[in-house]
This record gives structure tokens, sequence and C-alpha cells, in this order.
């Protein structure tokens, strides 16, 4: 049998697992920006395991919202990441450093 | 109870912006070249408009649910609104000059501040989370969007892309969060999470908490969450950096407020010691490292950041005259910093930008006019009397004795004294060093009356507080 705790803990795993990713991940905007779908997928899967196991649709109304948002973001972000390889030629983080202080 | 109706006509502020949106935007696109003119004197009107109707159908003194309870409007959303509009109008007007003589002055810009506010206001009327949600996301994409817009620089990309990314994940910190205390309460509406939520802290909650503290921590730009700040002040085309420091700020505090004090205004302990770690160290750090920008705009971002940490200082307090004292630290020091970002953008010109500090150097020589506005917004900002900038500190100062928090009251005084170096640095650089060969100002009178109408605003709201200050006590009573 499948309990709340299960899906939370599943959860939880994988918004760890993507904050890792975030911070480990040196290398590539792109992998970045998998990194936060993935986060908000996590999200997701929390409101909708407490939808089920609270009765209540709220949650999974929610979820809807959350994805439109996740697909405009990451719209967004990867314009923003068009304007900054035709300036750089890079997607490398570590060039993202011109900037101190 | 809170009557609760379906006349929409009191969410007609941002039904009228949505519809204003759309319109600009068309307007923009058919008018091809002269929409150059056209569009940011359309947005002003839209603007003036959505005050005027804000204005009219505010039901004064009650609080009025609609949706089902998602959305809000009570006397500190009227309020919140108003200031809303007028900043962003004053901003657009600072700006348009700095915007054309760039070659950037294109429609998706008003489009974009307009999208924001909107962004704004659906934070400020928000009585779920959801709402919630859906406004800070409004705001975030409209601001990433606007950070990246010069195509043609690089900085500004970078600057954007990092905006972006820290924001993302504190976007989705914050949800994550609310997912958990969604799964406590088993509702999204905030007056039922604070009717859940009383007494004794569970751990989930304390966790949930933790989530939200962060996401609110890094929309405001309060330390450890800050890093984002100075980046984007400095790569972002200064009229993007005065927009971003001025009406999200009113977001913030409305997402601080629904979400701690409507929300979870029962179990404040939690929060409260949370947010207090937060602001303080936002005051010391964004103070202490203020001093070490020669970049005018970074310096003013670290000046921000030591702000936010004496608007969430009021938070800390807890009390009905703390959130007061949020709510006037919030509306004055937007003043200022538009007034002060208003001051670079009427500095530059073309091919020159006007951000480092030795670029003020002798400025009372070249042009004692913006010398003068310049200084009253410095001493405004460091909060020396009879600028408003003190009577913000005071009442944060004074909540802050009342309850007992003394750790904060040293902190703040202490970096209020600091502080006072670096805004002092810039009035010694325009008023004692000599301009060498930069470059006269150019004259343009209708921002320059703007301008000294924003410097003695905030010299006017200092003698005579008490107006501003009621209307604050007001509101949230």
């Amino acid at each position: 049998m499948i309990t709340l705790q299960h899906l939370l803990t599943l959860s939880g795993i994988l918004f760890a697992l993507s904050f890792a990713g975030i911070f480990i991940n040196r290398k590539n905007v792109i992998l970045l920006l998998m990194c936060i779908e993935l986060m908000l997928l996590a999200v997701n899967f929390n409101f909708v395991a407490f939808s089920r196991f609270l009765g209540d649709l709220d949650g999974q109304v929610f979820v809807f919202f959350v994805l439109t948002v996740a697909a405009a973001e990451s719209a967004i972000g990867l314009a923003i990441l068009v304007v900054l390889f035709r300036e750089r030629r890079s997607i490398n983080v570590e060039d993202l450093d011109t900037m101190k202080g | 109870m809170t009557p609760s109706t379906l006349s929409l006509a009191t969410a007609l502020p941002e039904i009228f912006l949505t519809a204003a949106i759309c319109i600009v935007l068309l307007v923009d696109v058919f008018a091809g070249a002269a929409g150059r003119r056209i569009t940011p004197t359309l947005t002003l009107i839209v603007l003036a408009g959505g005050a005027a109707l804000t204005l009219a159908y505010a039901q004064s003194g009650t609080t009025v649910e609609l949706f089902s309870g998602m959305y809000v409007s009570d006397p500190l959303a009227v309020v919140l609104k108003l200031a809303g509009f007028l900043f962003v109008a004053v901003g657009l007007l600072y700006s348009r000059h700095y915007l054309e003589t760039r070659g950037i002055l294109r429609g998706e810009y008003y489009v974009l501040a307009l999208t924001a506010l909107l962004g704004v206001f659906v934070m400020i009327s928000a009585g779920s989370l959801l709402t919630l949600y859906i406004g800070i996301e409004l705001l975030a994409l409209s601001l990433y969007a606007m950070v990246a817009f010069d195509r043609e620089s690089g900085v500004a990309a970078e600057a954007a892309m990092k905006y972006f990314v820290l924001g993302a994940i504190a976007s989705a910190a914050l949800l994550y969060g609310m997912s958990l205390i969604y799964g406590l309460t088993g509702s999204l509406l905030l007056p039922e999470i604070a009717r859940a939520l009383q007494g004794e802290a569970s751990l989930g909650l304390v966790m949930g908490v933790v989530f939200l503290v962060v996401g609110v921590a890094f929309k405001f730009g309060a330390v450890p969450f800050h890093m984002w700040v100075p980046d984007v002040y400095h790569g972002a085309p200064s009229a993007v950096a005065l927009f971003v420091s001025a009406a999200p700020k009113l977001g913030s505090f409305a997402l601080a407020y629904r979400l701690f004090v409507s929300g979870l205004g029962g179990v404040s302990d939690t929060w409260i010691q949370m947010l207090a770690i937060v602001a303080g160290l936002s005051m010391v750090a964004g103070n202490l490292i203020a001093i070490a920008q020669t970049n005018l705009k970074r310096m003013l971002a670290y000046s921000t950041i030591g702000n936010v940490g004496f608007i969430l200082a009021g938070f800390v307090a807890g009390t009905e005259q703390g959130y007061e004292a949020a709510l006037y630290y919030t509306l004055v020091y937007v003043l200022m910093v538009l007034g002060s970002f208003g001051v670079i953008l009427v500095a530059s010109r073309a091919g020159f930008e006007a951000d480092e500090l030795a670029h003020y150097k002798g400025l009372h020589q070249r042009d004692p006019g913006l010398a003068f506005m310049m200084l009253m917004l410095m001493f405004s900002t460091a909060g020396i009397p009879p600028f408003v900038g003190f009577w913000a500190k005071l009442q944060i100062f004074q909540v802050l004795w009342a309850t007992d928090n003394m750790a904060l009251v040293l902190i703040g005084a202490a970096v209020s004294v600091i502080g006072l170096f670096y805004y002092l640095r810039v009035v010694k650089l325009m008023y004692f060093d000599e301009p060498g060969d930069l470059p006269t100002i150019e004259r343009r009178t209708g921002v320059r009356l703007a301008l000294g109408l924003n410097a003695i605003t905030v010299l006017v709201l200092g003698l005579m507080p008490s107006a501003l200050l009621a209307l604050c006590a007001q509101v949230l009573s």
C-alpha cells in the first residue's frame, strides 16, 4: 500500500536532486533550466499527493497553473539564453562572471 | 464575516489594466515607427485612468471578497495599488529620454512595465496561495524580460540569466512551502489557513515556513538571497534598474503581508525568528558592502538590501504598529529610490552612462539644481532629519523598541551610522570635488520638474509626516 509518506519522500528526493543539480553543475545553462523544471515537477507531485489524500481538488487545480507558468518560464529562460549566446558565443555557467563586487 | 459579492467592479483596477495592456500592445504594433511617440503617452494615460478608476470604485474602509475569496480588496490593497500606479508612471516618465538616446525606446518596454504592474496588483489583492503565486510569476517573468530587453548588451543578458535562474529557484522554494502548508491545512485560501493553523507549530509547518521565508526573502532581495540585486541593478539598462527597484517592492511587501500576517498570523513565532535573522543580516551586509562600491548603481543595490532589512524588521515586530512601520518604510523608500535613479537617468546622455561614482565629481558646478536634488535624496535615504527617510527609520526603531527587539535596534542604529558614510560620500563628490572634463548635463525641463517635485515631496513628507503615517495606520487597522 502506497501511503502519503512514500509520495512525499519521493517528491522530497526529486526536489533535493534538482537543487543539488543546480549547485553541483558548473558547466551548462541548459542543465540549469532542466533542474528548475524538475524542481517544479517535484512541487506538483507534492500537490497531487496532498490533493489525493485530503480528498480536495484545489491542489490538482494548482498543478495546472504551475504547469502553465512553468511553460512560460522556460520560454523566457530559453529566450534569454539565445540573447546570451549571441553576445558571448557560450552557454557555459563559468562565463557568467563579468560583474563582480 | 466579510461580504462576498459577484460584482466585478471590485476588481476593476486589474480588469482595466488587462484590457489596457492588450490595447497598448495593439496600438504599438499598428502604429509602427510612430508608436515610439504614441505608446509612452498612451501608457501614462492608462496609468492615470487606472488610478482614477481605483479611487472611484474603492469602497472606503471595507473588505470585499471576490471569486470565492481568491481575490480580496481592502483599504491596504487600494492604497498599494494607487502607489503602484503613481510609482510606475513616475518611473516611465524618467526613463523615456534615456531609452530614446540608446535606441531602445520600444513598445515592449511599456507593455512589460504594465504586465509587471498587473502582477503586483494580483499579489496585492491575493486571497489565496494560488492568486499569490500567479501574481509573483506574472511580475517575475515580466522583469526577467525587461532586464534582458537591451539585446545588444552582453552584461544585461548575463544579469537577466542570473536573475532568471535564482528567481526560478526562489519561486520553486516558495511553491514547495505552499504545497506543505496546503497539505497541513487542506486549503489554499489564506483565511482558511489562518483558521487551521493556531497554537503549537508542527515540524511540517516549520519546514513549510522555512521554504516560504526563503522565497519571500529572495523576492525582497534580502541577505542571504540577495546575490541577484547588485548584478541586476548593475547589468540592466538604468531605466530598467529604476523599474526593478520601485514597483516590485510594493509587491514584495504585499506578498509578505498576505502570506505571513493574513495566512500564518496564528503561528507568527515560526516566521518572526527567521525573518529577524534575515533582517539583521541584510542591514549589516547591505550597508557594509555598499561602502566598497565604486559604481553608483551597485551602491544603490546594496543600499536597497540594507533598507529591505529595515522593512523586514517591521514584520519582525509582529504587531499592527510593526506592519504600519513596514508599509510606511516601503512607500517612502520607493519614493527615494525612484528619485536617486531618476538623477542617474537625467545625468546620463547618449554614449555616456553616469553610473560610476566618479561621474558625480563636481556636479554642483556643472548642474547645481540636479546636485541639490541628489543631496536631498541622499540625505533622506541616509535617514537625516528633516527628510522623510528619518521618520521611516524612526518608526521602525520605535516598534522594535516596543517589542523588545534590542539586538535589531542596536544593529539598525549602528548600520545607519555606517550608511551615512557612503551616502555622504556622494554629496562630498558633488560639492567638494573638481569636475575635471566630465560632460555637462542636458537640460530637459519636463523630467527635471518631475525630479524636483520628487525631491521636494521627500522634504515635505519629512516636515509633515503625520498625514502619510495616519494613512498607513488607517489602512492596516
